[in-house]
């Protein structure tokens, strides 16, 4: 037995030793709202949860905040705004029609610079999570993007991946109806799901199946459709296809590839017939129609319900879980005409979300991860202007969530990432013996080395933590807050005393390490350029360390 | 002819390699060498461990200058040991061991211990961490320099670390570190090249806090999951682990609640059973002593007292399990501390930062002894005093690296930062021998310092039996060389420099006078 196969060997038997069910949920809190002790360690929670990384200042400023106002302000998309990638690389291949630093996404098709646009768009894709604002927008743009995948690689044009992410980013806190119907006739999944190739001489069920079974209804006991209800679905949906000639590409239908005769459903949808129609809104009308039909099947709400709740708080949903949490849930989300908002409020705001029991549960999704760490430590990216090494940075949190399970853009399969799915291991899928040492990697790299790009190393500065932080010249106090900050769990006496031997090895006193920050901030101190080396070195060597800890890796 | 003279003589021509079958031999020190051939391991099994010692060691109450104890007694009115108390080493009877390192003291009447005086750099830093960075790093005390003296070397050593490792001629970790942190000691140039292992048979079990904790929650289940991963994971763990189970330790002499016994009964342990790995570190820790470092009652006694008696033990039981595994003869070790301490101790029963300390390089690989003086302890001191430096940390660096791994000379001069250090007869495979670095009398002597105490200037009147290149330094009371004529080309006699001490301060000075194996140091002072 080689190396790798006896780590794969290991691997595959630790995850099945700990996919067993081991203990028995013991919760019964549900959607009541909070009403307990609301402190950083709360807000850090909802944070966490909700955000790619949450800054200290944005734990600081939300601890001010009640447990709604919190909610309502990680909800509102009033100021948000939605940048579109742009062009990074003239200096590579250079772009007659779009300028440096502007959006080609408008511009017209040019097959020579499509790879730099794919480029760009897959950068980009990474860099919303990365420079998110204070939403939940992006966590949610990510849940959607699992939830009805399409594969960048497999999209014809670069600007068909940026119009997919576009109505994500549209929808995502909006009407879910409103979602389906969109992004069944988005281009990139007409090409994805083959919905371009469905005609009433050759219907193609792809779609109208996984509509009901992914998007909609789910594989759960309750949902019956049939198979003729799929190919029923194909039916309606015959005559879209993708219309070529318009800049950019854009939906087209034609109503003399559609269906029009009429469609009637399985008695799992109460027999509902779908009356045929012919002309230019034939498709759209009959849509209307079938997502109607769909959704009045009480378990759509439940399924989706259920993909947020193990997105949002854990993978395990027991028959407490299902009664408090899940069907009160599914019923806000059809009391609420299907509006995304009023689920969310109401699961954030539970004392169920807040419940000690569903803290520090949730194992980082690689984008979580990395997207994550970039954001809580705030590094800087280069020169605004500099779009080139900016999209550098981009590509290289990219590539390593690719390497470590996470493709963004392209997830493996049109049921979404298989953390997210698949029983009975869910998101330990994510980590493996590759996975978390490339995890820990990342992190030391960014820590202690720094990624160079042109002139400028995208590296943390330690500086910007520990100056937010209120007793750094304190070494105990530093600990705490920096694992307080980092760490979804307090550590043990003997995890901190260990880290303290970075600051102050030995056992030698405390105020060895006041009196070096002291001397690193003042830089009329005799010392100055020693101890700002120092000082800086142990911030990294700690920082790194408690990253190190496998709580690092939980949310 | 006596050996003084042969070795003179030698160094004009036989430093040249002796080839013999092929290999590459330096003179030897002491034995024969045909003798030394047989016994000596090969280089690539050698090992090296080092002893960090944190907080800054009172090296003055380790390595206790008898010829001194006047002015000694003076300075250190609270922390004095009893003269009569002093271990005695065989062949002096000007230095002794602290009374706690019995063990330590049969080592060395053994010829197991190379004791070298006063080691610390030119202008010294009092800051815990900058020191130990500067110790690490070897660099100057004004230099960051953010690699290890053993990651450089061992990045040469292991091209395209850690792309290409492990691999079939280098399966193990290439260094090293008993503990949670891996030091600055191991970064190479491009990664770090040690790893930490708090304890062989369960990696990151002191990093990680305790594992196979209840499982009572999800977070409980997930993190077990997560930790049990880092465990099976880590590409060394497998190799580790097993040389841990083959491994041995068969000394009874190792203490329980000794934490330096318990972490050097794992290298010896990973030492036996077989791991390739050249270099460890180990720490012990509590040697910041500012206040009541001993008992007053009994100063023999006391948490100084106790760290040097750990330290012993520790060594003494570490040697005598490579002696039993049969491992000794390629094993040596050596200690360190980031400074010493002041001479004077303080009101508080202790003693505050200071700068040069002796230290230990321990193995049946050494030359037994002592190399350089007891430092000079004046008559009367200040504060701030401090021992000076007689030699540099990294002559001890150039040493373990051209006379235990064989590096050639040229790439030790890289690996410190294109300086040169001269060796020291650490080694028996040093083309000097510790005699002759000892036998100053007739070589260099200082003859008169004058006038002392003194203002403006002084008159250093000194002789050389052999001429060659003689430098002078002053140090002032904390240690800092204030004053370095370089090395320069002086004959057989006597001779008279005058140094200018214009803009000093007043207090204890020393005078040095240097040759490359011999320094011989005067007090004055300046008023």
């Amino acid at each position: 037995m080689d190396r790798r196969e006896f780590l794969s060997f290991k691997k595959t038997s630790l995850q099945e030793d700990f996919g067993k069910p081991k203990i028995e949920r013991r919760t019964t809190t549900g959607l009541a709202k909070y009403s307990g002790t609301w402190t950083k360690q709360e807000v850090a929670h909802l944070l966490r949860r909700t955000l790619f990384g949450p800054k200290l200042s944005e734990i600081n400023s939300f601890a001010k905040k009640t447990v709604s106002e919190a909610v309502d302000s990680l909800l509102d998309t009033t100021n948000y705004v939605f940048n579109p990638p742009i062009n990074h690389y003239q200096n590579q291949t250079a772009d007659a029609a779009v300028p440096y630093g502007s959006t080609w996404v408008n511009a017209p098709l040019n097959v020579a610079l499509e790879p730099n646009r794919k480029y760009s768009v897959k950068a980009w894709f990474w860099s919303l999570p990365a420079k998110q604002t204070t939403s939940i927008m992006e966590k949610m743009i990510l849940f959607w993007h699992n939830h009805m995948p399409t594969q960048m690689q497999d999209t014809p044009v670069a600007s068909l991946c940026y119009t997919y992410v576009k109505v994500l980013n549209d929808y995502a806190l909006g009407n879910y109806k409103t979602l389906l119907k969109q992004m069944t006739v988005d281009p990139s999944m007409l090409y994805f799901l083959n919905g371009r190739l469905n005609t009433k001489k050759a219907p193609d069920e792809n779609y109208g199946r996984e509509l009901q079974e992914l998007f909609t209804l789910g594989k759960g006991p309750n949902s019956k459709y049939t198979e003729e209800d799929v190919k029923t679905a194909a039916r309606v949906l015959t005559g879209f296809s993708i219309n070529f000639t318009t800049t950019p590409f854009s939906t087209s239908f034609s109503s003399a590839n559609h269906d029009t005769t009429d469609k009637t459903f399985s008695s799992f949808y109460n027999s509902t017939k779908i009356t045929g129609r012919t002309g230019v809104f034939a498709g759209s009308l009959e849509l209307d129609d079938m997502l109607n039909m769909i959704l009045s099947v009480d378990e759509v709400s439940k399924h989706i319900c259920r993909k947020l709740y193990q997105y949002f708080v854990y993978f395990d949903i027991d028959s407490n879980t299902e009664t408090n949490v899940i069907e009160p849930l599914a019923k806000i989300f059809r009391d609420n005409n299907y509006e995304i908002k009023p689920v969310l409020k109401a699961l954030l705001e539970s004392e169920h979300f807040y419940d000690n029991w569903n803290r520090a549960c949730v194992i980082k999704d690689p984008v979580t991860h990395q997207a994550g760490f970039v954001r809580q430590f705030e590094m800087p990216f280069p020169a605004a202007t500099d779009y080139e090494a900016n999209y550098q940075v981009y590509a290289l949190g990219s590539y390593y969530g690719q390497i470590t399970q996470m493709n963004l853009g392209d997830p493996p399969s049109v049921a979404g990432w298989e953390a997210w799915y698949q029983m009975p291991l869910y998101h330990k899928i994510w980590l493996n013996s590759d996975s978390l040492p490339k995890r820990n990697q990342f992190q030391d790299y960014l820590m202690m080395t720094g990624h160079k790009v042109k002139s400028f190393n995208f590296i943390v500065d330690p500086w910007k933590i520990s100056n937010q932080f209120s007793k750094p010249k304190d070494a105990d106090s530093f600990i705490q807050e920096a694992s307080d900050f980092l760490l979804a769990l307090p550590l043990s006496s003997s995890q901190i005393s260990n880290l303290k031997e970075i600051l102050l090895p030995g056992g030698i006193p405390d105020y060895n390490w006041s009196d070096e920050y002291r001397a690193a901030l003042d830089s009329g101190d005799p010392n100055h350029a020693n101890s700002l080396a120092t000082v800086t070195s142990k911030m990294r060597n700690l920082f790194k360390s408690i990253m190190n800890l496998s709580e690092y890796q939980l949310s | 002819m006596k050996r003084r003279l042969f070795l003179k003589a030698a160094a004009s021509s036989s430093v040249l390699p002796i080839s013999l079958n092929g290999m590459s031999l330096r003179t030897f020190g002491k034995e024969s060498f045909f003798s030394v051939l047989g016994k000596r391991a090969n280089v690539s099994d050698r090992v090296l461990v080092i002893i960090q010692m944190n907080g800054g060691n009172d090296g003055l109450n380790m390595v206790i200058p008898i010829d001194q104890y006047s002015n000694l007694s003076k300075a250190r009115t609270n922390i004095l040991i009893d003269q009569k108390k002093v271990l005695a080493l065989n062949g002096t009877n000007k230095t002794g061991l602290h009374p706690k390192m019995d063990g330590l003291q049969n080592m060395f009447n053994n010829g197991l211990v190379n004791t070298i005086q006063a080691v610390g750099y030119p202008q010294p830093n009092f800051s815990h961490f900058r020191a130990t960075d500067i110790w690490n790093s070897a660099s100057d005390s004004d230099k960051v320099v953010t690699t290890g003296w053993i990651g450089r070397y061992l990045d040469k050593r292991y091209v395209n670390y850690p792309k290409d490792y492990p691999n079939a001629t280098m399966p193990d970790p290439v260094a090293i570190q008993i503990g949670s942190m891996v030091p600055l000691t191991f970064m190479g140039p491009n990664v770090s090249m040690g790893m930490a292992i708090s304890d062989p048979a369960s990696f990151y079990n002191l990093l990680d806090g305790n594992t196979g904790g209840s499982l009572n929650t999800p977070s409980d289940i997930e993190l077990a999951y997560i930790r049990e991963l880092t465990q099976q994971t880590n590409q060394y763990a497998s190799v580790v682990k097993m040389a841990a189970s083959k491994g041995k330790n068969l000394s009874t002499k190792y203490v329980k609640g000794n934490g330096l016994c318990n972490q050097l009964k794992i290298v010896a342990k990973l030492i036996s059973g077989g791991l390739k790995t050249p270099v460890y570190m180990v720490n012990i820790g509590g040697f910041d002593t500012h206040s009541d470092q001993t008992d007053s009652a009994d100063t023999s006694t006391g948490s100084h007292a106790t760290l040097m008696q750990k330290l012993s033990e520790g060594i003494s039981a570490f040697q005598d399990d490579l002696k039993l595994l049969g491992a000794s003869d390629r094993v040596v070790g050596m200690t360190y501390s980031e400074f010493g301490r002041r001479v004077q101790s303080n009101a508080s029963g202790g003693t505050d930062h200071g700068a040069a300390a002796p230290l230990f390089v321990f193995g049946e690989a050494v030359q037994p002894g002592i190399i350089g003086k007891n430092p000079t302890i004046p008559n009367t001191t200040t504060v701030n005093d401090n021992v000076p430096m007689q030699n540099d940390f990294r002559q001890i660096y150039a040493s373990i690296l051209q006379d235990w791994f064989e590096v050639p000379s040229t790439e030790v001069k890289a690996l410190l930062d294109n300086q040169d250090f001269n060796t020291l007869p650490i080694f028996k495979s040093n083309a000097a021998s510790i005699e002759d670095f000892a036998d100053m009398v007739t070589q260099i002597q200082i003859s008169q310092v004058y006038p002392n105490p003194t203002s403006d200037f002084i008159h250093l009147k000194f002789s050389s039996d052999g001429g060659g290149m003689l430098s002078i330094s002053v140090f002032d009371p904390l240690g800092n060389r204030v004053i370095y004529l370089e090395p320069k080309v002086y004959g057989i006699g006597e001779f008279d420099e005058i140094l200018d001490l214009r803009g000093l301060r007043k207090g204890n000075y020393f005078v040095q006078l240097s040759s490359p194996k011999h320094q011989v140091t005067e007090h004055f002072m300046v008023y």
